[in-house]
């Protein structure tokens, strides 16, 4: 628990917020910029286990995200602004005469300003059967926990209520591998933010998605079996469902009884009544978020309006002065199962003499209307199928739009004109509407604050940061602003070359160039043609040419011709260089299987040789302290023995490890370690932008850890679940979900095609995680592209792996059988037979490790001059 | 590897105490890259040829790290100079000059050298 330095009770006033969610800690964020939690005592009475977390990304729990990853509460925050925070320890009772609040640990604070953001409840229908084991609500991390549990081992899920979070659920559900129904008592799905022409196309591709729908009837009764746990549910219309759980999502309801409790006015249908400055009846006491109904007669179920409410109040205690709270903008754009909703403004066209423009494409699934009013303003519309043109259609709403509205609903090449860019759109339209965030203040960002890249533009104005559907409109605006102001954004990989990693890629690939010589000369930035390239684009360029090198039809081998001179050091003496300029030998252990013999194989050099000899991080054995011209002579006695260069020096799949699953744990459900072995040959020796990991696990325990790698797989009752962008290291990033599943035969495919297309648009050195995070649409996007195919792109990609599988050879085996590969393996070249003699050890621990007083010296002076006669001047 | 006829037979030389000294073949060289070599007084020079064909050398060990590598550093060129990179902290050295680029005060020490009439700049 944080508990500051007490402070003088007298003195500061006391500032208690019961309800730390999504607006609980915008509150106390705001409260900090205003320097408020300085002059007075915060106390955060939290009814959750967790501090505040993004409750509007809950879904993403089940693609991997975790709750921690969901917290929205900065490390340290509460400890720098002195905050106390009491985690599980909801208020219970209020007393506003004595100015008191209880928690349910018996803690009473006294306050002088009390902030309620209680949020709300889920609504669940008083049915019959309600309380049955398997029924369930969706609203804290906990609900996910809890369904994700049970869903386990059951088959069939129904959500009841197709609105907005009810889809969210369902997704979630499907997402589990549950078949999955829908029950809307309305006649349409989403019925409050889309049309029924809307709701007819979001239905259509819903079902598409083996999903099974129904509307205008409700659910009438649970049945449960005599153990108490869900087994159908019974209909309105006399039909019913079998089904093993039910999640309740008809709406929700603000959290008010504290407040009614305490005799605050409350609204006839729920909610704290409060006026533009956030005040309840009670003026020491204020409501903010979803629990408040506001000024405008309104109880809003959405984030953004909660922030105003927010800064509404830090403002009025930090007495500034604002606007208050009269009302906010209920536009939402959403990616429901894998469909982009939107709807914003006048969505419904209730103005008078208001008229609807309409495109719909029902084969596509697409459905768009705009609401236009009598005088060519735009005032609101839904977008079913294809949101592309919410970030600038809504912050036109209010103003005639500068083209005809039939061509702002038209899809791009049907006879639209240029699209339409941000460009167009007055100052102060607000971009990002989670954060009532200006166009005007995104472009004084980068030009009174100096901010010169997107990431430092969202640090600045928060734009971006909410659901995260401004972010396109908003990289346009930035780039727009820079070039505006003379900043090029070079996005260029060097001073070699303006073109991205990518470009490059591309232009290797279709040009077929086989040289970096003539990539230079042909595609380098003019001043860099005749140049020496330099150490950033020629191992970029030359893993490109690797990756490429099967399909070009040239030589994969990393040290041939003007290849060897590409590489990085490491590459280039195909081991890696250690601090004495030594080096280490990593041979392949495919999944961390290894024989006895080849064991001992690895002790007798290891001793032979005097090398240090330590376990690695990815289950395999590094010696250490070879001498580059011992690396040939112990690589001869490593691929006799069968072993194969490990690639711990190239920027290629390091290791697949794998837990010992099916064929010896008891809980194993598949044979992990044969697939990890299967994974680790089939891809060895790829060349990428970034070294590549894997691991494999026998079962959902995960004991290879296979959520810390690239690509990870874990073992299911059915087969393999597939996830990608996984990172140890500095940033950890837990792997995302990418298929479940699959069959052998269709895990590989999918990586095979994950891996091309990471390799073919990745920056250099960006390992998959910070690919992943980069590339706009995120995994959403490389899930329509390697899994549905959407740029028609999947056929090449496996070609392009086929054609690596195929061509794979091991370097260390073609290098120790030819005599020209092995001339680079020497110390000096005028003396080929004279060891480094600054490259020696000293004992510890019984091995060895590098005599570093050696190298302190300025020079060290050979004494094998013997060797150099041959050679004097002439 | 294939062999340019023209190269055959050439040796590169460093200007050592005013005498030519050869170290190598030009053969002995890729262009990017480089290769150690032992001075009669027992130290260690890095010994490079550049894409346009024209051989350096250098002092061989990284002054950062103390150990004997800067041989098997990558080549580049910056403003037109060329340069080895270090394959242990990556700091870049001018081969004409062996001024570090990322940090005025160091500098190794760097060698005229020549392979037949062709001639790396004087040492300043
Ligand atoms: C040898 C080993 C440590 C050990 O003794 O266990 C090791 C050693 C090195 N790691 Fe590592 N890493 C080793 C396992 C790991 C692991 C664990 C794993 O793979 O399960 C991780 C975290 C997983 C991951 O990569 O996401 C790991 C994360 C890193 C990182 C951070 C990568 C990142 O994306 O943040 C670097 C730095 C980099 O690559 O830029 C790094 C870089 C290095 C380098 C290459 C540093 C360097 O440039 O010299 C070390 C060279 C090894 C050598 O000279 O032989 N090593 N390194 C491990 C070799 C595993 C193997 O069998 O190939
Ligand atoms: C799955 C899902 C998806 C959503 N998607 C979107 C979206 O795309 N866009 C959007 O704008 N909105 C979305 N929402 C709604 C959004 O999450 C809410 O509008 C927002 O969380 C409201 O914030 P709040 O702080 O008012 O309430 P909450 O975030 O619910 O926080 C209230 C907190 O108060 C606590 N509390 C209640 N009573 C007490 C007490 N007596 N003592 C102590 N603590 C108490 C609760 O436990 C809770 O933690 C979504 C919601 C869900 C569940
Ligand atoms: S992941 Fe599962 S199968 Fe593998 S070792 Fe752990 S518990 Fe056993
Ligand atoms: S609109 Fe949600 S983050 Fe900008």
């Amino acid at each position: 628990m944080t508990k500051s330095a007490p402070k003088s009770e007298t003195a500061t006033p006391t500032i208690v917020l019961v309800g730390h969610g999504m607006v609980g800690q915008r509150f106390l964020e705001a409260l900090a910029d205003r320097g408020v939690t300085s002059r007075a005592r915060v106390v955060v009475l939290c009814e959750e286990p967790r501090p505040a977390y993004d409750r509007v990304q809950l879904t993403s729990y089940f693609s991997g995200r975790t709750a921690d990853d969901l917290s929205m509460v900065e490390d340290g925050f509460m400890e720098r602004h002195g905050i106390e925070l009491h985690l599980g320890d909801p208020a219970e009772a209020i007393d506003r005469a004595a100015r008191t609040v209880t928690a349910r640990s018996g803690l009473t604070v006294t306050y002088d300003t009390l902030v309620l953001a209680t949020g709300s409840y889920p609504f669940v229908p008083p049915v019959h059967g309600k309380d049955s084991a398997g029924c369930f609500v969706y609203r804290t991390v906990e609900d996910l926990l809890a369904i994700e549990e049970y869903a386990k081992d059951r088959a069939t899920g129904t959500v009841v209520g197709g609105g907005l979070l009810g889809l969210e659920a369902a997704g979630a559900l499907k997402g589990l591998g549950l078949t999955t129904h829908i029950v809307e008592f309305n006649a349409r799905l989403m019925a409050l933010q889309v049309d029924e022409g809307g709701g007819a196309a979001l239905r259509r591709t819903v079902e598409d998605m083996g999903l099974i729908v129904h509307t205008g009837v409700g659910g009438k009764e649970i049945i449960a079996d005599t153990g108490g746990a869900v087994t159908a549910m019974a209909l309105s219309d006399g039909s019913s469902i079998d089904t093993d759980l039910v999640i309740f999502s008809a709406g929700v309801r603000p959290r008010d009884q504290l407040a009614r409790d305490c005799g605050l006015d409350v609204g006839e249908r729920g909610g704290i009544t409060v006026d533009e400055r956030c005040r309840t009846s009670d003026p020491a006491v204020y409501a903010i978020g979803e629990c408040a109904l506001t000024a405008d007669g309104r109880v809003y179920g959405l984030v953004a309006p909660g922030y105003e409410m927010a800064q509404t109040v830090a403002d009025d205690l930090a007495a500034v002065d604002c606007e208050g709270f009269t009302g906010a903008d209920t536009s939402t754009k959403l990616k429901l199962l894998g469909v982009d909703v939107a709807s914003f403004g006048d969505a419904h066209g209730t103005a008078d003499g208001c008229l609807d423009v309409v495109y719909s494409d029902a084969r596509a699934g697409v459905y768009k209307k705009l609401v236009v009013g009598a005088g060519g303003e735009l005032l609101g519309g839904v977008l079913v199928g294809d949101a592309e043109s919410y970030g600038m259609l809504r912050p036109l709403t209010g103003s005639v739009p500068p083209v005809a509205p039939e061509q702002l609903v038209l899809p791009a090449g049907l006879g639209a004109p240029a699209a339409l860019g941000p460009s167009a759109l007055p100052d102060d339209a607000v971009i990002c509407s989670c954060h009532n965030v200006t166009k005007g203040s995104i472009r004084s960002a980068v030009t009174d604050h100096g901010c010169a890249t997107v990431p430092e533009v969202k640090k600045c104005t928060k734009a971006g940061t909410g659901c995260g559907s401004c972010v396109k409109t908003l990289t346009t605006l930035v780039n727009d602003e820079l070039e505006a102001s003379g900043i090029s954004v070079d996005k260029g990989l060097c001073g070699c070359f303006g073109y991205t990693r990518a470009e490059l890629y591309e232009i290797v690939r279709t040009l077929r160039i086989t040289t970096y010589a003539r990539l230079l000369e042909g595609h380098g930035r003019e001043e860099a043609r005749s140049g020496d390239g330099c150490e950033v684009c020629k191992p970029a360029v030359g893993s490109i040419i690797a990756s490429l090198a099967p399909t070009l039809g040239t030589s994969g081998y990393v040290l041939d011709g003007e290849q060897a001179a590409l590489q990085d050091t490491n590459d280039h003496f195909l081991a890696n260089l250690q601090r004495n300029g030594s080096y280490s030998i990593v041979p392949r252990i495919p999944g961390g299987e290894i024989t006895p013999e080849k064991l001992i194989v690895i002790g007798e050099i290891a001793r032979d040789f005097g090398l240090y000899t330590k376990i690695t991080g990815g289950q395999r054995i590094d010696l250490f302290g070879a001498r580059v011209d011992q690396l040939p002579v112990i690589w001869a006695k490593l691929v006799d023995a069968g072993f194969e260069s490990g690639h711990a020096y190239g920027k290629a799949l390091r290791t697949v490890k794998s837990c010992v699953g099916q064929t010896w744990c008891r809980y194993g459900v598949q044979d992990s370690v044969r697939m990890a072995i299967d994974l680790e040959l089939r891809y060895r020796g790829l060349r990428s932008p970034h070294k590549l990991k894997s691991a494999v696990s026998g079962c959902a325990r995960e004991c290879a850890e296979a959520r810390g790698k690239d690509f990870g797989v874990i073992a299911t009752a059915a087969g393999w679940n597939l996830y990608v962008g996984g990172n140890g290291g500095a940033e950890p990033r837990h792997a995302d979900l990418l298929a479940q599943d699959l069959n052998d035969e269709e895990l590989i495919r999918l990586i095979d095609r994950f891996l091309m297309f990471y390799i073919r648009t990745a920056d250099r050195l960006e390992r998959t995680s910070a690919w992943l995070e980069r590339i706009e649409g995120g995994l959403d996007h490389v899930r329509d592209v390697v899994v549905h195919d959407s740029l028609g792109l999947c056929a090449e990609l496996e070609a392009l792996m086929a054609d690596h599988v195929a061509g794979y050879r091991d370097e260390w085996a073609e290098t120790i059988n030819d005599p020209e590969r092995l001339r680079r393996f020497v110390s000096f070249v005028n003396a080929p037979e004279s060891p480094d003699p600054t490259v020696a050890f000293v004992p510890e621990r019984d091995q060895v490790k590098p005599d570093l007083t050696l190298l302190s010296g300025p020079t060290i002076p050979v004494r094998t001059a013997r060797t150099l006669e041959g050679t004097s001047s002439r | 590897m294939t062999m340019a006829p023209e190269r055959i037979d050439l040796r590169v030389e460093l200007l050592i105490d005013q005498r030519w000294f050869a170290v190598c073949d030009l053969t002995d060289l890729i262009p990017g890259r480089g290769v150690a070599a032992l001075l009669p007084d027992g130290s260690q020079v890095a010994v490079f040829l550049d894409r346009a064909g024209r051989p350096y050398a250098i002092d061989n060990r990284d002054p950062f790290t103390g150990a004997y590598v800067l041989s098997r550093g990558l080549l580049g060129s910056a403003d037109g100079r060329p340069f080895v990179a270090s394959p242990l902290l990556k700091q870049r050295f001018d081969l004409e000059t062996g001024r570090c680029l990322d940090d005025e005060t160091v500098t190794v020490q760097a060698y005229a050298t020549r392979a037949g009439d062709v001639m790396s700049a004087q040492v300043a």
